[in-house]
């Protein structure tokens, strides 16, 4: 049971939320950044432009993931080829977590000392070279945790797609914890998830912790 | 070297520089002094394009700051050095980190930064602490590599905001003695901003006043202090308890007249007795100077002024 049904699940649970996650991550950092600059005491204030981000990023936020699935069906079968399946789930996993990491990369961001980015515009620092070589490097240890605390909400989340197609633990638990009563399989599954959280959880606290210094 | 005429700058509707004149010459130290508010950061901001201003003029190497475009500025900062009150420092980078960065970003040779890196490190007499992180410094130390930093683009240049505000007063003392060496070592102006009237006394040259945005005094150090105009004695928050009856005489010491012995030698001289009524002696530099008010009886005015006047004395009647 474990070799046939479980490890596959674990396998398909970490390939959608991996990739979903780093997907997001690289979608994330664009508006992250573009927040940062145009915020109001930024390093090129927009109002206007702050703003519609603003909207665009509390919007996604605020569906359902269930709904954002159903809603993203089309888009999915367009990119993927079909809208079922462990590979079309990434494409919902990934635009629900993308404006959650924008968000929370956009804060860490915000924490680096106001003084450094100014020390950095004094000795002739562009723009780029102050996001890049000083506010993310400065900002790395909470971009971190941005990253694992995204991971384990994807991995959530990816428990919720495999109920409607996406394969995974979540798939698992419904065919055979909940429609054939198997409260084993269901514990298991359970149990699975627990490890997997608690894993990147540690994980990510062990390279914040190399991080932050 | 710094020639500012007429600047004003507003936030918004709040004037907060308000027909600044100043000139900074090469090799000076000059401070720029005030109350917290008075607007001297945003004076010094303006100085390296950190803060825009509208009307009037601020030249810096005979360059118009306000019309430098973006690639200009960036050039011309190298040639500007700052030193923050909280120093300012990357926390994720080692001291040799943060003063390289500099060089890094203006994408200088490998070995050209390391031998810059360790000079400096030299010069601040951090060499020990190389490999540190700003998080196991003490704020002295943390200053000394900011001032290292702010060195590495070899500026002209060094503006000082608040630099030992945070610091206690040993501490304040040391990076006092390490700018005045940058000063004269390597011939660099500074520019400090500071509300301590000791950090101005012990290191600068000249300085202005600031007040809610107004200049309301400016010169070199000693005339400032040695003889302190009404504003001025308000700004240092002394004013010296003199006596009714009599005449009050205000004797000023500069530094040329080193001891006090002209008062008993007037005594004796004149054969007449007073008292001394208030007195200071400041410690400018290296030197030190001081007033005496002293209060003779009116009969004695004419002898005593004559009596000044030939000794070439600076005083006044208090
Ligand atoms: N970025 C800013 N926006 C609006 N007002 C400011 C800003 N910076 C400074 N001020 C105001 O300008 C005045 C002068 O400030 P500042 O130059 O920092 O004074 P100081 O350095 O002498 O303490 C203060 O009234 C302050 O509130
Ligand atoms: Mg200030």
């Amino acid at each position: 049971m474990f070799e046939k049904i479980l490890l596959p699940a674990i396998g398909e649970t970490l390939y959608m939320s991996l990739t979903a996650t780093f997907l997001a991550v690289l979608l994330g950092f664009i508006p992250a950044i573009m927040l940062i600059l145009s915020d109001e005491d930024g390093l090129k204030p927009n109002a206007k432009l702050y703003r519609s981000l603003d909207v665009v990023i509390n919007t996604l936020r605020s569906f359902p993931f269930i709904i954002l699935m159903i809603i993203l069906f089309p888009v999915t079968k367009m990119i993927i080829g079909k809208s079922i399946g462990t590979t079309a789930a990434i494409v919902p996993l990934t635009i629900g977590a993308a404006p959650f990491i924008a968000r929370l990369i956009e804060s860490a961001l915000k924490e680096v000392d106001k003084g450094v980015v100014e020390a950095a515009k004094s000795f002739g620092a562009s723009n780029f070279q102050i996001i890049f070589k000083v506010m993310i490097v400065e900002a790395l240890p909470g971009i971190i945790s941005t990253i694992t605390l995204t991971l384990i909400t994807v991995v959530g989340f990816s428990a919720m797609a495999g109920a409607v197609g996406g394969g995974g633990l979540g798939d698992v638990a419904i065919k055979y914890g909940y429609y054939r009563f198997q409260t084993d399989v269901m514990i298991y599954t359970v149990m699975a998830l627990i490890v997997l959280v608690q894993f990147f959880q540690s994980l990510g606290d062990y390279i914040y912790k190399i991080t932050k210094k | 070297m710094i020639i500012v005429k007429n600047l004003d700058k507003y936030f918004g509707k709040e004037k907060v520089l308000n027909n600044i004149s100043l000139e900074i010459n090469k090799g000076d130290i000059f401070a720029l002094v005030g109350h917290s508010g008075a607007g001297k950061s945003t004076l010094l901001r303006c100085i390296n394009g950190l803060e825009n201003y509208g009307i009037g003029t601020l030249k810096v190497f005979d360059k118009e700051i306000k019309e430098l475009k973006k690639d200009e500025l960036r050039e011309f900062r190298k040639n500007v050095g700052m030193i923050f009150q909280h120093f300012s420092l990357m926390q994720r980078k080692t001291v040799y980190e943060n003063i390289a960065l500099p060089m890094q970003l203006w994408k200088y040779d490998k070995k050209e930064i390391d031998k810059k890196v360790m000079e400096l490190l030299e010069l601040v007499g951090l060499s020990n602490k190389k490999d540190s992180y700003p998080s196991q410094l003490s704020g002295g130390q943390k200053q000394r590599v900011a001032i290292a930093r702010a060195l590495t683009l070899d500026p002209k240049i060094l503006l000082s905001d608040e630099a030992t505000s945070a610091l206690d007063p040993n501490t304040t003392a040391s990076i006092l003695e390490l700018l005045k060496k940058i000063n004269e070592k390597l011939g660099i102006t500074i520019v400090i901003v500071t509300h301590e009237m000791d950090v101005v006394k012990s290191i600068a040259q000249k300085a202005i006043l600031l007040e809610h945005g107004n200049i309301i005094g400016s010169g070199y150090i000693e005339d400032l202090f040695l003889q302190p105009d009404e504003k001025m004695k308000k700004f240092l928050g002394e004013e010296e308890v003199v006596p009714e009856t009599g005449i009050n005489i205000r004797l000023h010491f500069p530094k040329e007249i080193a001891q006090y012995s002209i008062v008993t030698h007037m005594a004796r001289t004149l054969n007449i007795d007073f008292n001394i009524v208030w007195g200071k002696l400041e410690k400018i530099n290296t030197h030190v100077i001081g007033s005496l008010v002293i209060n003779i009886e009116e009969k004695d005015e004419e002898n005593v002024t004559e009596y000044l006047n030939e000794k070439n004395m600076r005083w006044e009647k208090a």
